[in-house]
């Protein structure tokens, strides 16, 4: 199975973030949004495991998808060196991205640091006519892909924690406010643990169902290796579920936050 | 093709070839299954099994190292009958040797997995005195030669099947450890189980591992693994399946020449889908340019 692919373009998006334009029509035309690749990091000395990336968006006429990265470690540093014309080896795409039915006429999808990525493509091949999009940023200067969420969306939220930006505070304040102003249909939350608690939370209160996409170490990528588990409910008890192969997406309703 | 013989025969399974998929890196072979074609392998080491499922410990589960990883799964498993019930049927539609890895907390476990899998379609039983991750059972018997004699001797008598008794690393010296196991029965030894390590996250001044401590694997610990073949297969007369950080073919020849009869690999795979296939690429390339017949020329083939 090939997993060899040319990089189109690398581009720096703002202080440790960069995008990564990648060709690949399988994965471009295969792809849901939600769902991720893994990328082998160089050859594998420096940095040993691949490491999953959340699909930010795909051009299915080019044959191209787009992956926004932080530098966190070694791995994304490597990355972050990859140029136009290089090859990457990545593998995917893997697990379950997020339910577009129909029936969600009303949509919000809620972003915090770099879980907005995978919201993108969301709010593009979503069927809704409302689509809102609360995303949420340390400060003004780490706001980045303003414009392509407000081109794929109704409405644009944003919040900064120092308010240097939009709303001050967490996107979660921001979510119960338009909440309370008209219960949307569904709802999505990629971010930070506590912030998609907090979510999932606020729209059981509401009786709104929402899914979250959740992250963890990840070993093979594919569900073979147990190691990227979180707690999902299983009749009257949980099990340790593959996020790489089950999720990244859950339901907010099956999944326990510890 | 090119007249060369991969085929092994360890203790009693037959292999077509000596490379073969180790336990806990390969689920039960569904996932890989998509990945390449598993009639490639020469038999597969399935998920740790014990008695009853285990939900295993709370993630994180790995943290990478240099050139390795440590894991803390601690056996989540479905549970011995859920996998002679479901995923046996899958793996036999397969023509591999399916070797089935068995865990418990006490010798009455053991016996208890022994007695049903020898009832069950599989080719051998690998028994795990070696799981680092969990608290009870495993390793705490095979850290020493009593425990590993007791289990082995007792489930011996039960055992309709070959026996390979996975060994630990942990130990000061894993030869008195094999020959505990070969003098209780054992039909064949495989090793190594990971390296008991950690790893810390300076920033947050906590452990990455949500068990703290876990099992460390991959190209780090081959020269460990090399070594303690080579030594194991110095004490022994029973069959050594060789692991621990193979990666490729010339890694596979290299535990073969230190007297593995087969090898397994599971780490690579994370890296590599295709691993264990170029692996065994990898083993026939090296026997047409050397001019090896067949596979078990290079056993123990060591000039030392």
């Amino acid at each position: 199975m090939n997993t060899i692919y040319k990089i189109v373009k690398s581009e720096k998006l703002n202080i440790d973030t960069f995008l990564l334009t990648v060709e690949s029509e399988k994965i471009a035309k295969k792809s849901r949004p939600g769902q991720i690749v893994h990328i082998k990091c160089g050859n594998g000395t420096e940095a040993y495991l691949r490491r999953p990336i959340s699909i930010c968006s795909v051009d299915r006429e080019k044959g191209t998808f787009d992956l926004a990265i932080q530098i966190r470690g070694k791995g994304t540093k490597i990355l972050s060196c990859l140029k136009a014309g290089d090859d990457i080896d990545v593998m995917g795409p893997l697990g379950q991205g997020f339910s577009l039915y129909p029936r969600h006429k009303k949509i919000i999808a809620v972003g915090g640091g770099i879980g907005i990525f995978p919201l993108l493509q969301l709010l593009k091949d979503h069927p809704a006519q409302n689509k809102k999009a609360i995303l949420g940023f340390r400060t003004r200067s780490l706001i980045i892909l303003e414009n392509e969420f407000r081109q794929s969306c109704n409405e644009l939220l944003i919040a900064t924690d120092d308010g240097s930006y939009g709303e001050k505070g967490f996107v979660t304040e921001l979510l119960k406010k338009e909440v309370e102003k008209e219960l949307p249909d569904m709802v999505f939350i990629c971010g930070p643990t506590v912030m998609m608690k907090a979510g999932v939370e606020l729209l059981k209160k509401h009786n709104i169902p929402c899914e979250v996409s959740m992250e963890q170490r990840m070993g093979c990528g594919i569900g073979a290796c147990l190691v990227c588990v979180c707690k999902i409910k299983k009749d009257d008890d949980w099990n340790y579920t593959q996020i790489c192969k089950s999720g990244p997406v859950f339901s907010g309703d099956e999944v326990i936050f510890d | 093709m090119n007249n060369i013989n991969l085929e092994i025969n360890i203790a009693g399974i037959k292999l077509k070839n000596p490379v073969i998929a180790a336990s806990g890196c390969f689920g039960f072979g569904r996932e890989y299954s998509r990945y390449f074609d598993l009639n490639r392998l020469g038999g597969i080491a399935v998920k740790g099994l014990t008695k009853l499922a285990r939900k295993g410990n709370p993630p994180p589960r790995i943290a990478e190292t240099p050139s390795g990883i440590l894991n803390s799964v601690g056996l989540q498993n479905p549970g011995v009958k859920t996998f002679i019930e479901k995923e046996i049927p899958f793996l036999r539609s397969y023509g591999i040797a399916i070797i089935a890895n068995a865990s418990g907390n006490t010798i009455e476990d053991y016996e208890y997995m022994v007695e049903i899998l020898s009832s069950a379609d599989v080719d051998g039983i690998e028994l795990n005195l070696s799981c680092p991750n969990v608290k009870e059972g495993c390793m705490s018997f095979g850290s020493t030669s009593n425990g590993v004699f007791e289990v082995v001797s007792r489930v011996k008598k039960k055992a309709g099947k070959p026996l390979i008794v996975k060994l630990t690393p942990n130990v000061t010296d894993i030869t008195e450890i094999a020959r505990a196991a070969e003098t209780a029965g054992a039909d064949s030894v495989s090793l190594i189980n990971t390296l008991l390590g950690m790893a810390i996250d300076a920033k947050t001044k906590r452990p990455i591992l949500g068990n703290v401590t876990g099992g460390l694997s991959g190209p780090a610990v081959k020269p460990i693994a090399l070594r303690m073949v080579y030594q194991v297969s110095k004490a022994v007369k029973i069959p050594i399946i060789g692991m621990g950080g193979i990666s490729n073919g010339t890694d596979a020849v290299e535990f073969l020449l230190a007297g593995a009869s087969a090898v397994m690999l599971g780490t690579a795979g994370f890296v590599n889908p295709m691993a264990w296939v170029e692996t065994i690429e990898g083993l026939e390339k090296y026997m047409i340019e050397n001019n090896v017949k067949s596979v078990t020329e290079l056993i123990g083939g060591l000039i030392a």
